[in-house]
């Protein structure tokens, strides 16, 4: 019994995690068709943040929910505009660039924080079930995904932002006739989804300690989440987590958490293979040959 | 023309560079050549060509160490690479996926490369004789030597010009491979998928055949890299060397047969020159060269130059037009 | 009844629980010329892609001559000796007009020197000559169609399968394309998709009207023009 809950938290805070890693990469892309590569490194930035707020006395809670997100959404910005709004339309370029950003940001950051390994300790405490330990921390994950995704789909359902992200993942081409509005709206966009980024690289930071090269272990877990999931962004987002978090932790708690992960990258592989048009067949028109 | 002017230059490079960093200069140049073929001929958009070099570098390690000697190695290591090659491109090019699924596929597995080769520490991950070693990799394999006697290594000097002569080898082969039938079919493909399917052509398979070579060539120039560096890493599948390559084909120019050899050989002694300085970050610098590239040299240093020369000499534009890679959107 | 090349029989093709294709029984016979009619989502195109391997259809078999090719791949029906043209002009537009041709020739002629005098005489007979060296994206839409006719003429089919090859054309440019229709009609069966009844007019054939997802009248062009039916669902308001 004690066993079962345990496994229940620890599925749980599997398809949490990769929403919350999801999220951001999930709304740039739907939205815009920009595939972030530097998307990783957007996290760990949002860790770093948080861990120098909370170096500085912040309060470690408002480091990671605010403070992070903040910063790191005006570091979108500044990319959005000096590099990603020239490139909108080629998703090849897009991707480049990205991955230029991305290196350019592990380096930065080796620079500021040198290559060791840095973190914070966990702002709450373990207990035990029965016989078992349990992360208490991981309960704080599973509640900053769940209001995300609420949080998320009231944004969707009611606002005038809403409405027109709504517009544009349906019908890209007529979304993009509308006209003078776009430009704002894509920089809204990549404020929005590098604040996503930032918030989960800061509240994940805790549990891991930050190397710069952190972000490339996110990346292809956030890519193939956001890709399986589809246009859908909530569903999509919901049901793909679902999918990968189950089938890391399965392999996780049988072998061992690195084939957890290779399963999880081997499952996305086989599933891409598979439903290359099923799932994401809106995204990219499928070669006719 | 271009390997006759090869020689001279690979004979009197040694006066100016020593010849330690010219030999991964020459590999790097055949790495890059092999994504140069396959993205920049074939259109195929393959972000994972690190995975195929790692290969080759593991698969004469192991090779190495089970056979205690080096020519069959070499060949094991290559054919290893590139049947892997032939079964992940039959995959992706029968399974009909688009350009950018292709891109996060090759970048997955080599992401799922590294993760495993990370993780294979302890007893139970060994092939053969030879233990993988997990995130230390594996040291102390039997480096190359003359073939049929194990005890005349070839190393230093030597290994540079044995590097040297592969890479105009291959550049000669490339070269024909391009102008033959072959070669020509394939940029077909590349300029237009559906037509050349319309006209009779088997587009799975050519592409599945052109993915393999490239990795053929990639997995050659990862066991020379385990040559050169006697200790094979999963650093060799990591991001960064994945982006490299990219880098080295997008600086020299998709598209041409010069651009990723100089923009290899450039990018690589610019790595060696930031090495020895600890105030400017490698990585850092290779990431702002990237974005700078796309966003202001679309095409690329060597038909940008090339551009300017038929622009300074009156002569008519370049006759075929580079192009470099497709956008879907 | 030896002389049919194409045969389809109950042919469908299903989008969802949309039947876009409805069981349709159709021939062929060689060096025959027919127009497929039909109002948009009649099945007309559906029909094509499935002829061409484009798409897989749902049910139903495809035969040509005699030999069954439901849901051959492209490459494979291409290679039985059918030249097909899409909407769109499908070319390869980074490569020059004659590697274009070259490409074509290449598929049908193995030994290099073949290759290069079938590229030569095709060029020729289109009198392309003068732009033989042009890269295709640099070309107007006409050229770009004509090149595109040279690419399908190159493989001598037996069949040849065209997609509104008038659409977007001048007058002149449809003049020539009727003269190369006519020359690849001697030779070949032809299926050609059409909305420009004009044109239809002017290469005179048998014309089978398609109307959701099946086949509504197969008769003459004139016969079908002032047949009620047809006019009714198809050209009532304009004809």
């Amino acid at each position: 019994m004690d066993l079962i809950a345990v496994m229940a938290v620890e599925f749980l805070y599997a398809v949490a995690s990769l929403v919350l890693i999801s999220a951001g990469l999930a709304v740039v892309f739907g939205m815009m068709r920009v595939i972030n590569l530097a998307h990783g490194e957007f996290m760990i930035l949002g860790g770093y943040v948080t861990i120098t707020a909370v170096n500085l006395g912040v309060n470690v809670f408002i480091a990671m929910v605010i403070i992070a997100p903040l910063a790191v959404a005006l570091i979108g910005v500044v990319v959005e505009r000096l590099v990603i709004r020239h490139l909108y339309g080629r998703l090849v370029d897009t991707m480049l660039a990205t991955w230029g950003l991305s290196l350019f940001f592990i380096g930065l950051v080796t620079v500021i924080f040198g290559n060791t390994t840095t973190g914070i300790s966990t702002p709450i405490p373990g207990f035990a079930i029965g016989d078992y330990r349990i992360n208490g921390y991981s309960f704080f994950i599973i509640l900053v995904a769940v209001l995300l995704l609420a949080a998320m789909a009231v944004i969707l359902r009611t606002t005038r932002f809403g409405l027109i992200a709504r517009g544009t993942m349906a019908r890209p081409d007529i979304a993009a006739a509308l006209g003078h509005e776009t430009e704002r709206i894509y920089m809204a966009t990549f404020a929005v989804g590098s604040a996503l980024s930032g918030l989960a690289g800061a509240v994940l930071a805790p549990l891991v300690g930050l190397v710069p090269g952190s972000g490339a272990a996110y990346i292809a877990k956030a890519f193939i989440t956001v890709i399986a999931g589809g246009p859908q962004l909530l569903a999509g987002l919901m049901s793909s987590a679902t999918f990968f978090g189950v089938v890391n932790q399965l392999f996780t708690f049988t072998i061992s958490p690195v084939i957890g992960e290779v399963a999880l990258l081997v499952a996305a592989v086989i599933l891409l293979r598979m439903l290359p048009r099923g799932i994401t067949g809106r995204f990219f028109r499928e070669r006719s040959s | 023309m271009m390997a006759a002017a090869a020689v001279p230059i690979a004979l009197l490079l040694p006066y100016v560079i020593d010849t330690y960093t010219l030999t991964v200069l020459a590999i790097y140049a055949m790495l890059a050549l092999s994504l140069g073929l396959v993205w920049g001929y074939g259109g195929i958009l393959c972000f994972g060509q690190a995975a195929f070099f790692g290969l080759g570098a593991y698969g004469y390690a192991v090779g190495a160490i089970n056979i205690g000697e080096s020519t069959i190695a070499m060949v094991v290591a290559v054919a290893a690479s590139a049947a892997f090659a032939a079964i992940l491109g039959a995959m992706m090019f029968y399974g009909r996926l688009g350009d950018v699924y292709l891109a996060i596929i090759t970048l997955v597995v080599t992401l799922i490369l590294y993760r495993f080769m990370s993780s294979t520490a302890g007893d139970a991950y060994v092939i053969g004789k030879a233990r993988l070693g997990g995130f230390n990799g594996i040291p102390g394999f039997p480096t190359l030597h003359v073939p049929g006697d194990p005890s005349a290594y070839i190393w230093g000097d030597a290994l540079y010009y044995l590097c040297a002569a592969i890479l105009v080898l291959v550049l000669i082969l490339v070269k024909l491979l391009l102008s033959s039938g072959f070669g020509r079919i394939a940029v077909g493909i590349r300029e237009n998928e559906t037509r050349m399917s319309l006209l009779g052509y088997d587009v799975r398979a050519r592409k599945t055949l052109l993915f393999t070579i490239g990795a053929a060539v990639a997995a050659l120039a990862g066991a020379l890299f385990a040559n050169w560096g006697e200790i094979v890493t999963p650093r060799l599948f990591g991001l960064t060397q994945s982006a490299e390559i990219i880098i080295w084909c997008i600086v020299g120019g998709f598209g041409t047969r010069l651009g990723p050899v100089l923009g290899a050989a450039s990018m690589g002694y610019l790595k060696f020159l930031l090495g020895q300085q600890s105030l400017i970050d490698n990585t850092l610098v290779m990431g702002l060269i990237l974005i700078l590239v796309v966003l202001f040299l679309p095409r690329g240093l060597v038909p940008a130059l090339a551009g300017l020369w038929d622009a300074a000499w009156q002569r008519v534009p370049a006759r075929r037009v580079q192009r470099r890679r497709r956008d879907l959107v | 009844m030896s002389d049919i090349v194409l045969e389809t029989s109950g042919l469908s093709r299903h989008f969802g629980g949309v039947a876009a294709l409805d069981n349709v029984d159709f021939s062929l016979r060689a060096r025959e010329l027919r127009c497929l009619i039909g109002p948009n989502g009649a099945g007309k195109s559906t029909f094509f892609n499935c002829l061409t391997g484009l798409l897989r259809p749902s049910d139903g078999h495809i035969f040509m001559r005699g030999e069954e090719t439901t849901g051959w791949p492209v490459h494979r029906i291409a290679s039985l000796g059918v030249g097909i043209k899409t909407q769109v002009p499908s070319v390869m537009d980074g490569l020059t007009v004659r590697e274009n041709i070259w490409l074509s020739a290449s598929r049908h002629h193995r030994q290099t020197d073949h290759a290069e005098r079938r590229t030569d005489e095709i060029i020729a007979r289109l009198s392309l000559g003068p732009i033989s060296h042009n890269l295709l994206g640099r070309l107007a839409h006409g050229e770009r169609q004509q090149v595109e006719f040279g690419l399908v003429m190159t493989g001598d089919p037996w069949l040849v399968l065209l997609d509104e090859p008038a659409a977007g054309m001048s007058p002149e440019d449809m003049v020539r394309i009727s003269e190369i229709l006519r020359e690849l009609n001697d030779t070949a069966a032809m299926i050609i998709v059409e909305h420009d009844m004009q044109f239809i007019r002017s290469i005179a054939s048998r014309i089978t009207v398609f109307h959701q997802g099946r086949v509504l009248v197969e008769d003459d062009v004139e016969r079908v023009m002032s047949n009620p039916t047809v006019r009714d669902v198809y050209l009532g308001r304009t004809a």
